[in-house]
């Protein structure tokens, strides 16, 4: 990556579009402290991510992020409500199944509380993560090709709830995706070709 | 956390993720359990009432008839005594003929302890303070089953007749031994002179048990012990069976480290297990690093989860220990007179302990690398935790088994050699699987698209298949050793004697029946029985200077110089017998008296050509240099000497004579009509013995393949994990395929022709490594000729690969039920 120079205001909605191997991952990793880059900055929340060290940007991301997974990333040992829990027990907050189980009616999976994802449908274990990432009211929400595993219907169906739920909790969104109709959907969108910023619209 | 844990345990448990970790760790835990339970209770039992063991509070033990001073005194000072007399001999009842322990015994006896008997086999048995009535004996439960007698039942013995009385069921002073080879006779002393078998040259040994107050004890104990001579010894309650002793802890020892070859295969399997463990949650963990989980956090998570499943595996290792030592003491019933107490909870904390330092040693070195898992990794599935040299994260768990070892084995030396064994034997086992492998995909790259591909697979990985090569091969060859090796070993026992070989010896033979009884044996179509006159002498002094116990450091010369030799005198040379030093004796050392030596004795007692040793015999004493070295070939079943005088040396000295014949085939009742005619006469019985032996054998053997059993369940768990540690990728390849077109049948036949050659492989050197302890066994520890087994060269790679097959097959099915699709995503 070079020349990147981003400022995401609170309640941006940002997609992140560039050809497979353009940096879309890179930066995503970068702006959620997942990776190191070998100079320059990322500011959080006014926080230096690079001026705290490995657990240090953990809490952070604890404090102020959600994700959201091409591949899910749903904890196979846990079921549904016990994957919404996860982020709130890692925080030590309180009253986490609760908060959890109104998550999952939120996203319409009340009735499949116990269910682990193995039984799950590739949109309802989306739908688990969306729960999952909005669950601790994230003020920032970085969401990697939500529906790149997803068929064009129910992808259709996670953008949507996506949006109606990022809209509902005020969160900033950056989105990666390579589907310009999906990038269409937010406020801004910024190009990627070979690790630099090729325009943005 | 704690919950979070608990719930990840039981997830990952009903996933059949821990199965292996869990079960290495049962098997591990109670192998060692097992082995210190038993350890326990019979070290339970010998120190239950010490004074028991002796049956007395002093006991005083000497090869010849008391001097009545010794009772004097002890009546003096006002102490309870009382006496036993033991030696063995044939006791015979109708066609059946047995060699027996007599015990002869005086009322009072034993003074300490209580013997317990039964009045007829498996009814209830309880304590007496009698003993034999007269004219009656007391049978031990084998010497009834194997005479086939019942109470009332007649047996003889020597010269006498006797009615069978009662079932001996406890004598408290035979206490724990492995070795009581010959069943218990019991009987009362006054009857022991009808028998006629206390004759000059008998082996006997004759007891004095003494019991009062602590401090009459005591001082007899210190007037006895400035008056005793040659052959009499005192024991008291701080030196009981220092023997039995000894023998216990050799025994526990080699269970033990029996124990330990299940603990080293767990290791390995618990190192297999953890290695899938952690890479079937990697992604899992960084998604929590992801979700803001601080190291800590994950760390205490995994310690929580393991930690709680060590405790498990550990208590249900502890139960299967507890089950398998009741086992192995009902096993070993027969071999142990009276009832073992129950263990006591030490056994619990050493099995756990186990438990806990392999897990600590081979599974949190690599589960602590998960702590340190990228979260990018939820982005870029490229990226692992940093890797480190299989070396750096196993040196805790290889300091960890060597720990275990030493404390095993009891001795660092002994621990050092077993460990460097495991070691030695995995690095070639490694070693030759890893140069195969290379070999055979190098050189076999022809064929079929499957078997090519096959084979190219086995290249691909070719460190981890010579780790499951190796785990295979290890669990073979216990498997292999113990079933195969084991039968060749007795056949090659067996076979060593020649079919013609003496089976009859006849000992005790006084100077005037030699003509009737050779007139006997010829009537009875016995040839050429061999005939030595025999002569019970000490040795008490070397080139004139005396010799005693303390002269020599080890235990066996001790005892050695304590007791008395059997001399024989001859003048040609057994034609068994090899002279390697100095020259068998010439005219002139007819003449003048000289000795001959066993090379064995020579070495011992430091005996060189010239030197002059002088024995006493029946209280003579006489003299003569040493003049030749002999080996001699000890399993030739023919009566072997120390030390052969020249003939006019023993002259006038009270001899006996032994005998020695291969009975007549067919004459079942030889030894039954022989000890009849000469009841006096100890007739040895080598089928007798030998069947004798083999039971007191099988006993053993069965004990220890018990806890071989946790050996070969671990050997079969580290197969498994070895296969369980390739299948993900496997399933993935097989999907691969598939998704290019191969059919189920082509990609089947690749993955069969991977897994012939690493089973094939494995069970080769399975064999091999059967094959290799089962010679090192035969020539250097027992001395047998090793009978090669071509079976087993065929049974090792069947077996190596029946496993690897089956084990694969459940794999492979389920890779190739799906659509490659969920396959491919599921491990992606």
């Amino acid at each position: 990556m070079q020349d990147i120079s981003l400022e995401v205001m609170p309640g941006d909605a940002v997609a992140i579009v560039g050809a497979s191997g353009s940096g879309k991952s890179t930066l995503l990793g970068l702006l959620a402290g997942l990776d190191t880059p070998s100079s320059g900055a990322v500011r959080l929340d006014g926080t230096d991510l690079f001026g705290l060290d490995e657990d240090g940007r953990a809490a952070l991301r604890a404090r102020l992020l959600g994700f959201v997974f091409q591949s899910f990333q749903l904890l196979p040992a846990l079921n549904a409500l016990e994957n919404v829990m996860l982020p709130l027990e890692l925080a030590r907050e309180p009253g986490a199944a609760d908060r959890a189980a109104k998550m999952l009616a939120r996203v319409g999976l009340a009735e499949r509380l116990r269910h682990y994802p193995k039984t799950l449908s590739g949109g309802e274990q989306q739908r688990v993560a969306l729960a999952r990432a909005f669950v601790t009211q994230p003020k920032l929400l970085l969401a990697d090709e939500p529906t790149g595993n997803l068929d064009a219907a129910t992808g259709a169906g996670v953008i949507d709830l996506m949006f109606e739920m990022n809209a509902e909790a005020r969160t900033t969104l950056v989105l990666v995706t390579h589907d310009d109709a999906i990038a269409a959907r937010c406020a801004r969108k910024i190009r990627l070709v070979a690790g630099r910023i090729d325009g943005e619209g | 956390m704690r919950r979070l844990a608990l719930r990840m345990l039981l997830r990952d448990w009903r996933a059949g993720e821990l199965r292996v970790l869990a079960l290495a760790l049962v098997l591990a835990v109670g192998g060692v359990a097992s082995v210190s339970f038993f350890a326990d209770r019979v070290r339970q039992a010998l120190t239950r009432e010490a004074h028991q063991v002796l049956g007395a509070d002093v006991l005083m033990t000497a090869d010849h008839a008391w001097d009545p001073a010794f009772r004097d005194e002890i009546a003096s000072r006002g102490l309870s005594r009382a006496e036993s007399v033991n030696f063995v001999s044939m006791a015979r009842s109708g066609q059946e003929t047995l060699l027996a322990a007599v015990k002869a015994v005086t009322p009072g006896y034993p003074l300490r302890g209580k013997l317990r008997i039964a009045p007829g086999l498996n009814t209830p048995d309880a304590d007496t303070d009698a003993i034999p009535p007269q004219g009656v004996v007391w049978l031990d439960e084998r010497m009834m089953a194997e005479l086939k007698v019942r109470p009332g039942d007649a047996i003889e013995l020597g010269r006498a007749r006797f009615r069978v009385g009662a079932v001996l069921t406890l004598e408290p002073d035979r206490g724990v031994s492995f070795m009581n080879f010959a069943p218990r006779l019991m009987m009362r002393l006054e009857d022991l002179p009808a028998t006629g078998l206390v004759q000059p040259g008998s082996r006997i040994s004759y007891q004095l048990l003494v019991a009062g107050e602590r401090e009459g004890i005591r001082q007899l104990e210190q007037w006895a012990r400035a008056r005793l001579s040659r052959g009499e010894r005192i024991d008291s309650l701080d030196n009981a069976r220092p023997e039995v002793r000894a023998g216990l802890d050799r025994a526990q020892n080699f269970l033990g480290l029996t124990a330990m070859l299940a603990v080293v295969l767990s290791a390995v399997a618990i190192a297999l297990g953890t290695r899938r463990y952690t890479q079937r949650h990697l992604d899992g963990y960084a998604v929590m690093r992801c979700l803001g989980a601080a190291q800590s956090q994950l760390f205490a998570l995994f310690a929580w989860e393991f930690l709680v499943l060590a405790l498990a595996a550990s208590a249900a290792g502890c139960a299967l220990g507890f089950v398998v030592q009741t086992l192995v003491a009902w096993w070993l019933a027969p071999l142990i007179p009276g009832t073992l107490p129950p263990p006591g909870p030490v056994p619990v904390l050493q099995g756990a302990a186990t438990g806990l330092v392999l897990l600590l040693g081979f599974a949190l070195p690599p589960l602590l690398q998960l702590k340190d898992v990228p979260a990018l990794r939820v982005i870029r599935r490229d990226v692992g935790p940093p890797r480190q040299g299989a070396l750096a994260v196993y040196v805790a768990g290889l300091a960890a088994v060597f720990g275990l070892l030493l404390w095993q084995a009891g001795e660092l030396k002994l621990a050092g050699y077993v460990f460097g064994g495991f070691a030695a034997a995995f690095g070639i086992f490694a070693a030759i699987g890893y140069g195969a492998l290379q070999a055979i995909g190098r050189l076999g790259r022809t064929g079929s698209v499957s078997w090519r591909y096959g084979l190219a697979n086995l290249l691909r990985r070719p460190r981890a298949n010579a780790v499951q090569i190796t785990a295979i091969a290890v669990g073979l060859t216990a498997i292999l050793l113990l079933t195969m090796i084991r039968g060749d070993l007795l056949d090659a026992w067996r076979g060593r004697l020649p079919p013609d070989a003496p089976d009859r010896f006849l000992v005790n033979i006084q100077p005037e029946q030699r003509e009737a009884l050779s007139e006997f044996l010829s009537a009875n179509g016995v040839k050429r029985p061999q005939t030595f006159p025999m002569v019970r002498a000490r040795l008490i002094a070397i080139n004139g200077k005396p010799v005693g116990a303390e002269d020599y450091s080890e235990e066996r010369a001790k005892r050695q110089i304590e007791r008395e030799f059997n001399l024989t005198f001859l003048s040609a040379l057994p034609t068994d017998n090899k002279i390697t030093e100095g020259a068998w004796f010439g005219p002139e050392d007819l003449a003048r008296g000289a000795i001959s030596v066993e090379h064995w004795i020579a070495e011992r007692f430091g005996l060189r050509i010239g030197d002059k040793l002088e024995f006493v015999s029946a209280g003579r004493s006489f003299s003569a240099p040493v003049t030749s070295v002999r080996k001699l070939e000890w399993d030739s079943m023919r009566p072997n000497f120390f030390f052969i005088a020249t003939p006019a040396l023993l002259e006038g000295f009270p001899a006996s004579y032994i005998a020695s014949f291969h009975a007549p085939p067919g004459d079942a009742l030889l030894t039954s009509r022989l000890s009849q005619a000469f009841p006096n006469l100890t007739v040895i019985d080598v089928g007798v013995i030998l069947k004798q032996l083999q039971f007191v054998m099988d006993q053993l053997i069965g004990a220890v393949q018990l806890v071989f059993l946790f050996a070969l369940g671990a050997g079969v768990l580290v197969l498994y994990a070895a296969l369980l540690a390739t299948q993900d990728e496997r399933t993935h390849e097989a999907a691969v395929m598939r998704a290019l077109g191969a059919s189920r049948a082509q990609v089947l036949a690749a993955q069969r022709a991977e897994f012939a050659v690493l089973g094939a492989v494995a069970g080769l050197l399975g064999s091999f490594g059967a094959t290799a302890i089962g010679w090192t066994l035969a020539t250097r520890v027992f001395q047998l000729d090793f009978i090669w087994n071509g079976w087993i060269w065929l049974a090792g790679p069947a077996l190596g690969l029946a496993c690897i097959v089956l084990n694969a097959w459940a794999g492979a099915r389920a890779a190739l039920s799906r659509p490659p699709m969920a396959a491919l995503r599921e491990v992606a």
